[in-house]
């Protein structure tokens, strides 16, 4: 995972709320063996619309995106983050998220930020004409006129994100406490190890 | 003595592995599904940085989503091959990733495929007390045997692979109560679909729910599994259900289930899980049986549901202005007015399946709205898709599929079919589905395609019908 610290610049108005994984990224699109490439379906449906936020010009490679409540929910799909990520989006503000997009967002470098529903209003007005930064450091999201959101993000997640923490990695440092799991389970539960069929 | 606990907090704390200062902790899994789609960059990552599958033991693959419903077979028993070259490259990538790292698979062909979630169950793979992952959000499925199950993306599909642990932070606890006795005509999947509609989509996010009260303990496992398997519909990322004589009659005997003293030694275990008396939840939500009728969605998300008697909704009746503008949104793909009632909705599609509704007595409680009818004729496209080549064996011996072909639906090879829209088996744009998989969104079986979630005895009658109907109509 590559570090990242900040972001800034554009940011999509985008506003809606249970914005659901098929929408960032419709099934026909999962049939990949990689990870690249899925920035051309990401939001299919909704560029399918006229005036959609992202085919507007005045957003274009905006790498920010402003959303509404329960973003990512439905599917576990990681090209949904994939999807993004290729679109150009680094970060998204909303007022909520699945706990599996955002999972998936922070395993892949990009930020799922939460703010209350009047921050967003705000932030989607800002964004119609000017950026956005987000501080990861300082936990903070703030606009060209002052405006200050502060936001909360797990500290074990917010280090692995600004030093691009290869989590299977750290893990394998705990291989010997997984040994000795497994090594204490195999002899008080002995029937946990499945008959193979 | 300890502090009381919840079913889920013993399931926890029995996988800590190690726990760090900030709390997140370090969790062993206990069963890893694998399936073709979001497994093919895990085993690519593996590769790339040289490691291994630390306890291919716990892992079981096998295909489901691309796999078409038709004939796997031709006459001679010779593999016919999968006509879409994406589809057949996932496939063939899960066929070469599954012996090069040692993991047990099970073949498009064999009599034991089917759908992950119903695979898991079915072999005693899933057992009660465990956790299990599966990159697919429908994990929380093997929740209604007693199991810590849920969801994952393909980077944690990976350190699972690699680890076979999670780094993962506590959920909250919620308890959904529903009292009381259900209805004439009322199933799980309309039980679970009045949940969602309760809570909202979002209602259980940061929350593993443990589901309770008499509905719950009278429903066989078949419908357990149905209610848990869309907590991620509420949002919930893992359901529970405590496992009891049900679930143990349920998994003894089962191919991969413990075996004579590992048995008794296992049972003993579960029976040790369930819920303490003075245990605290952190939300409590309770829920009548008799505000439960035979459901169905309108809209776009699976919150949107309403009785089967009701009336399409009017947008600008909801008190919350954002779900004003998501209702008319919804409204407008949907092709619905408000004030319409639901039973006047015509559907040209019908799907009997999905890891939600595919097990026998899904099947059952179809074909015994269907027996001796016949499906309308504005239905041009009516699917009986089986979770698993056993449950297929077993309908055929009971004589199901003959009620199915005989009423003029399609009987099906299993898979995930009609629910998501990546293999064949796809609703055409502007066509209205009456479905009995999970989701409802806006183009998920297929682009431009219309959901409306129902039971599988609701998508028979209306099959029988051609439109929106209640159940309780075909019912003595």
């Amino acid at each position: 995972m590559q570090p990242i610290s900040s972001v800034k610049g554009k940011a999509y108005p985008l506003g809606l709320k249970n914005v659901d994984t098929d929408i960032i990224i419709p099934a026909a699109w999962l049939k990949t063996i990689s990870r690249s490439g899925l920035g051309k379906g990401a939001f299919q449906t909704l560029r399918g619309v006229a005036g959609n936020v992202f085919d507007d010009p005045a957003y274009a490679g905006a790498p920010i995106l402003i959303a509404g409540d329960n973003f990512g929910c439905g599917s576990s799909r990681e090209h949904a983050a994939w999807a993004m990520a290729d679109l150009g989006i680094s970060a998204v503000i909303a007022p909520s998220f699945s706990d599996i997009f955002s999972g998936n967002a922070f395993k892949n470098g990009l930020l799922a930020i939460v703010l209350p529903q009047e921050a967003i209003d705000r932030l989607m007005d800002v964004a119609k004409t000017d950026e956005i930064h987000i501080d990861l450091e300082t936990q903070t999201v703030t606009t060209p006129f002052q405006d200050r959101f502060a936001f909360e993000i797990d500290p074990f997640r917010k280090h692995c994100l600004i030093n691009g923490v290869d989590e299977i990695g750290l893990t394998l440092k705990s291989s010997d406490a997984i040994s000795a799991y497994e090594n204490k389970i195999s002899a008080s539960q002995s029937w946990l190890s499945p008959n193979q069929a | 003595m300890s502090a009381p606990q919840t079913l889920y907090e013993k399931i926890w704390n029995a996988h800590v592995v190690e726990q760090r200062d900030d709390g997140t902790c370090l969790i062993f899994i206990d069963r890893h599904l694998v399936h073709e789609v979001t497994s093919p960059q895990a085993f690519e990552g593996l590769r790339v940085a040289g490691r291994q599958v630390r306890r291919p033991d716990l892992t079981l693959a096998v295909p489901d989503h691309n796999l078409p419903t038709t004939a796997r077979l031709d006459a001679n028993g010779n593999n016919i091959p999968i006509a879409d070259p994406e589809s057949a490259q996932q496939l063939e990538a899960l066929e070469r990733n599954a012996p090069e790292f040692g993991i047990s698979y099970i073949d498009a062909t064999d009599v034991k495929q089917g759908i992950v979630h119903v695979v898991g169950p079915e072999q005693g793979f899933s057992l009660p007390g465990t956790t299990i992952v599966c990159g697919d959000s429908h994990t929380a499925c093997h929740g209604g045997l007693g199991a810590l199950a849920f969801g994952i993306g393909t980077s944690e599909v990976e350190h699972v692979l690699a680890t076979q642990t999670l780094q993962l932070s506590r959920s909250k606890s919620m308890e959904v109560r529903v009292e009381g006795e259900l209805g004439p005509g009322v199933s799980a999947k309309d039980v679970v679909l009045h949940i969602t509609g309760v809570l909202g989509a979002s209602g259980g996010t940061g929350h593993v729910i443990e589901y309770t009260g008499a509905v719950i303990r009278a429903l066989s496992i078949e419908g357990r599994l149905t209610i848990s398997n869309m907590a991620i519909e509420h949002g919930a990322r893992a359901g529970l259900v405590a496992p009891d004589d049900v679930t143990y009659a349920y998994l003894k005997g089962r191919p991969m289930a413990p075996k004579g003293g590992d048995w008794d030694a296992a049972v003993a275990y579960w029976r040790s899980l369930a819920t303490d008396i003075d245990a605290v939840y952190d939300k409590v939500v309770t829920i009548s049986a008799a505000d439960i009728a035979p459901s169905v969605t309108w809209g776009t998300s699976p919150e949107d549901v309403l009785p089967i008697t009701g009336v399409v909704p009017d947008p600008s009746t909801f008190a919350d202005p954002s779900k004003q503008a998501a209702a008319q949104k919804s409204l407008d793909y949907m092709g619905l007015t408000p004030g319409m009632p639901m039973t006047d909705i015509s559907v040209e599609n019908i799907f009997i399946g999905s890891c939600t509704n595919s097990r026998i007595e899904d099947l059952r409680a179809a074909a015994a709205v269907l027996k001796g009818r016949k499906k309308a004729d504005n239905v041009k496209w009516a699917i009986v898709v089986p979770g698993s080549g056993l449950v297929k064996q077993q309908a055929e011996a009971e004589g199901l599929d003959r009620i199915f072909i005989d009423a003029g639906l399609e009987w099906r090879e299993p898979g995930c079919s009609a629910c998501l829209g990546m293999n064949p088996d796809k609703v055409p744009a502007g066509e209205r589905c009456a479905s009995t998989s999970n989701r409802n969104f806006v183009g998920r079986q297929g682009p431009g395609a219309r959901t409306h979630l129902v039971s599988p005895a609701m998508a028979a009658a209306a099959a029988i019908t051609g439109r929106l109907t209640d159940v309780r109509a075909f019912m003595d």
